[in-house]
C-alpha cells in the first residue's frame, strides 16, 4: 500500500472508485432484473480495476478488466439470456423462524467481519522477491519465461486439452468408420 | 531486467516430452491418413508409452529437481510414473476391443488419454502447489471429456457433467487451501512451508485450514468417503476402458500427492493426522464394501469396490512410515493390474454400445463359453478380495503389517473384517461364472488381440507379483521417509 501523503488526487480517485465499487455491488444484489444486476457487476469490476491501478498494479488492473469484465461477464450474460428469466418468482418463507435464523447468522457474519477489520493483524506475509511485479507486464513476462517456464508450459497444455475436449464433445456428427 | 535463457534439464522431462509428442501426433494422424483405424492409433500410442518408459528408466536414481525446484524426480515419483504408464498401457490395449466402437475411433480419444497421463505424471513429481494445481486440472479436464466421449448415451453425458461439477468443487477447495497456505507461509513449495515462519497461533490456524482444504480436494479425486458420491455414476456412465483408467491411475496420482502432503515432517508432526486418517479409512472401507454388496450391476460393484480399496490404501498411509509408503506403492501397482484386467473382461462381455451386459445375471455360465476371459475374471476377483496366492493378498499383507508395526491393531482388525466381507460380493460373480447355467444362449464375439494381450499381461502380473513379490518390492525399496 502506497502511503498517501494527505489528501491528493490519487487519494480522491481511490475513494471515488472504492465507493463506486461498493455502491454498485449493493445495487447489483438489490436489483430484480438479472440483466441489470449483471451490468452493475461490470461497473463493480471496472471500479475495482481502478483501485488496482491506483495501488500501482497496472498489470493486475488490466487483467481484471480483460478476465472479469470481459470473459466472465460474457459468460454470465449468456447464461442469463439462455435461462430466459422473465418474471421474478417469489419463494414463500418457511415461517418466522427462518427470518430469525437468517438475521442471526447475518449478524454473526457482520460481527466477524467487523472484528476482523478492527483487529487487522497482518497475518499474511507478502510474497518475497515479487516486489518488482507491481510495476507492470515486463517483469511478469520475464518471470514466466525464466523461473516459471515449467508451469507456464503446463498451463498452455491445459488450454489445449480444454479446446480438444470442447471440440470432441461439441462435434455433432460422428466420423464414419475410417 | 535482462532475459537469461533458463537451463532446461531434458533428461528429467524426457518421459513427459515423449508422451506429449505422441499425443499431438495422434491428433494429427487421422488428418493425414484418413484410413487410420483404431489399431494404428493405439499402436502409435503404445509406442509412445514405451519410449516414455525407456526415458523414465534412464533417469538416474538420485533425486533430481529441475526448473528451479519446480520438478522433482525422487524414487517415489519414478515408481508411481511406472504404475501410471502400466495403467495407460493396459487401458490402451483394452480400448482396442470392439465394444463402444464408434466412440473410441477418434484420434482424440487416445490423445486425451495420454494428456491425462501427462497431467498425472506432472502432479506426482512436484512439491510446488502451482504445478500441482495445473497438473491436476490437466488430467481432470482430459478425464471430464473422456467420461462423456460416448455422447449419444444419456448416462455418459450425465457422468461427464457430474464429474465436471464435482471436480470443479474439488478444485475450488484445493485452490482455497493453496491460497491459505501461500498466504500463511509465503512459499508455494510444500516441503518448505514450515521453514522460517514464526509459528504463532494465527499463522498455524491458517496453515491448518489450508491443509484441511487441500486434503478435501485430494480426497475427492481419490474417492474417499464422504467425498465418494460421484464415483459409481461416473464409472457406470463412462466407457469401460475409461472407467478402468480413472479407477486406477487417478487413485495412484491422488494418493501420491497425499503421501507428499502427509510425509512432510513439519506439517505432519503438528497435525493430528493419525486420528483423521483412521476415521476416514474405517469409513471408506466400510461404506464401500457395504454398498458394493447390494449392487446388481458389475460396473457399479467395481466402483464401490474401488472405494473400499482406497480405504485399504489409507490404512497403509496411516502407518506414516517408509514401509507404509512402499506398501501403498506396491498395492497401487497390484491394483492397477487386477482392476484394469477386470474392467477388460467387462468390456469383452458387452455385445454392443446399447447393451453393455454389465448385470450379474449376464455372467452366468460364462466359464464354459469363454474359458480364458472367465478364468481371468475369476483370478482378478480372487485377487481383489485378497485371497492367496494372488498379489492382492500380498499387497494387503504389506499394507496391514505396516500399520500393525506402528501399533494400529484395532484399525487392522476392522480392515481384515472388511476384507472378509468383500469376499461375498466378489465370489458371487465367480459363482455365476462357473456354477450356474446361462439364462440365454450368449454368443460372445472373439476377443481381439489387444484385449487378449491386456488380459494376459494383467493375469501374469497378478499371479507373478503374488508368488514373487520381491520382483516389485526390490524396485520400490528406494522410497523412504522423510522425502528429500
Amino acid at each position: 500500500m502506497p502511503a498517501f501523503e494527505g489528501i491528493n488526487m490519487s487519494w480522491f480517485f481511490f475513494i471515488l472508485f472504492a465507493a463506486l465499487a461498493v455502491g454498485s455491488a449493493i445495487a447489483m444484489i438489490s436489483q430484480k432484473n438479472p440483466v441489470y444486476s449483471a451490468v452493475f457487476l461490470i461497473i463493480t469490476f471496472f471500479a475495482v480495476a481502478g483501485c488496482y491501478y491506483l495501488l500501482q498494479a497496472p498489470f493486475l488492473s488490466i487483467v481484471q478488466i480483460i478476465v472479469y469484465a470481459g470473459a466472465i461477464m460474457v459468460l454470465f450474460l449468456f447464461v442469463i439470456m439462455l435461462l430466459n428469466l422473465r418474471k421474478e418468482i417469489r419463494l414463500p418463507l418457511h415461517g418466522p423462524w427462518q427470518v430469525a435464523f437468517a438475521a442471526l447468522f447475518a449478524a454473526i457474519l457482520l460481527l466477524q467481519l467487523v472484528m476482523f477489520i478492527l483487529a487487522a493483524v497482518p497475518t499474511f506475509h507478502s510474497a518475497p522477491g515479487h516486489g518488482a511485479l507491481s510495476g507492470g507486464g515486463e517483469p511478469l513476462g520475464l518471470l514466466l519465461f525464466t523461473k516459471y517456464i515449467y508451469p507456464f508450459e503446463i498451463a498452455s497444455l491445459v488450454l489445449l486439452v480444454a479446446i480438444i475436449g470442447a471440440v470432441v464433445l461439441g462435434r455433432k456428427k460422428l466420423p464414419k468408420e475410417f | 531486467m535482462t532475459f537469461t535463457q533458463p537451463t532446461i534439464d531434458l533428461t528429467a522431462v524426457s518421459p513427459l516430452l515423449a508422451l506429449l509428442a505422441t499425443a499431438i501426433f495422434l491428433l494429427l494422424l487421422p488428418l493425414f491418413f484418413r484410413s487410420a483405424g483404431r489399431a494404428l492409433l493405439a499402436f502409435v500410442a503404445v509406442i509412445g508409452l514405451l519410449i516414455s518408459g525407456v526415458c523414465l528408466f534412464r533417469i538416474p536414481v538420485v533425486p533430481i529437481s529441475g526448473f528451479d525446484r519446480l520438478l522433482l524426480l525422487d524414487p517415489l515419483a519414478i515408481a508411481v510414473h511406472g504404475a501410471l504408464l502400466l495403467a495407460a498401457l493396459l487401458t490402451l490395449l483394452i480400448s482396442l476391443n470392439r465394444v463402444e466402437d464408434e466412440y473410441l475411433n477418434y484420434g482424440e480419444y487416445f490423445s486425451l488419454l495420454l494428456f491425462s497421463l501427462i497431467g498425472m505424471m506432472i502432479v506426482t513429481s512436484t512439491w510446488n502447489l502451482l504445478v500441482l494445481f495445473l497438473g491436476l486440472e490437466l488430467f481432470s479436464i482430459a478425464l471430464y471429456t473422456l467420461a462423456g466421449i460416448r455422447k449419444m448415451r444419456a448416462d455418459s453425458v450425465e457422468a461427464s457433467l457430474k464429474y465436471l461439477l464435482l471436480g470443479a468443487f474439488a478444485s475450488g477447495f484445493l485452490l482455497y487451501g493453496m491460497a491459505l497456505l501461500y498466504g500463511a507461509s509465503g512459499t508455494l513449495q510444500l516441503n518448505e512451508m514450515m521453514l522460517g515462519i514464526e509459528a504463532d497461533a494465527s499463522t498455524l490456524a491458517l496453515i491448518y485450514a489450508g491443509v484441511i482444504l487441500l486434503f478435501i480436494g485430494l480426497a475427492f479425486k481419490a474417492a474417499l468417503v464422504p467425498f465418494h458420491m460421484w464415483t459409481p455414476d461416473v464409472y457406470e456412465g463412462s466407457a469401460t476402458p475409461v472407467s478402468a483408467f480413472m479407477s486406477t491411475a487417478t487413485k495412484a496420482a491422488a494418493f501420491i500427492v497425499l503421501i507428499r502432503l502427509l510425509a512432510h515432517s513439519e506439517l505432519a508432526i503438528r497435525f493430528p493426522w493419525p486420528q483423521l486418517l483412521i476415521v476416514l479409512a474405517v469409513l471408506t472401507m466400510t461404506v464401500g464394501n457395504l454398498l458394493a454388496i447390494h449392487q446388481k450391476n458389475v460396473k457399479r460393484m467395481l466402483a464401490y469396490s474401488s472405494i473400499s480399496h482406497a480405504g485399504y490404501l489409507l490404512v497403509g498411509l496411516t502407518a506414516a512410515s517408509s514401509s507404509g509408503d512402499q506398501a501403498v506403492l506396491f498395492y497401487l501397482f497390484v491394483y492397477t493390474a487386477m482392476n484394469i484386467g477386470a474392467f477388460g473382461v467387462l468390456s469383452h462381455m458387452g455385445v454392443s454400445n446399447a447393451d453393455e451386459r454389465v448385470d450379474f445375471e449376464s455372467y452366468r455360465g460364462m466359464g464354459y463359453r469363454s474359458p480364458f476371459a472367465a478364468l481371468c475374471l475369476a483370478v482378478f476377483m480372487f485377487s481383489l478380495s485378497g485371497l492367496p496366492p494372488f498379489s492382492g493378498f500380498i499387497g494387503k499383507l504389506y499394507l496391514f503389517s505396516a500399520a500393525v508395526e506402528k501399533g494400529y491393531v484395532a484399525l487392522v482388525v476392522i480392515a481384515v473384517l472388511n476384507s472378509v466381507a468383500s469376499v461375498y460380493y466378489y465370489m458371487r460373480l465367480v459363482v455365476n461364472l462357473y456354477m450356474r447355467d446361462p439364462a440365454e444362449e450368449l454368443s460372445l464375439p472373439r476377443a481381439n488381440a489387444g484385449l487378449k494381450a491386456a488380459l494376459f499381461i494383467a493375469l501374469l502380473l497378478t499371479v507373478l507379483w503374488g508368488i514373487y513379490p520381491s520382483l516389485l518390492t526390490d524396485l520400490l525399496a528406494g522410497i523412504s521417509r522423510p522425502l528429500p
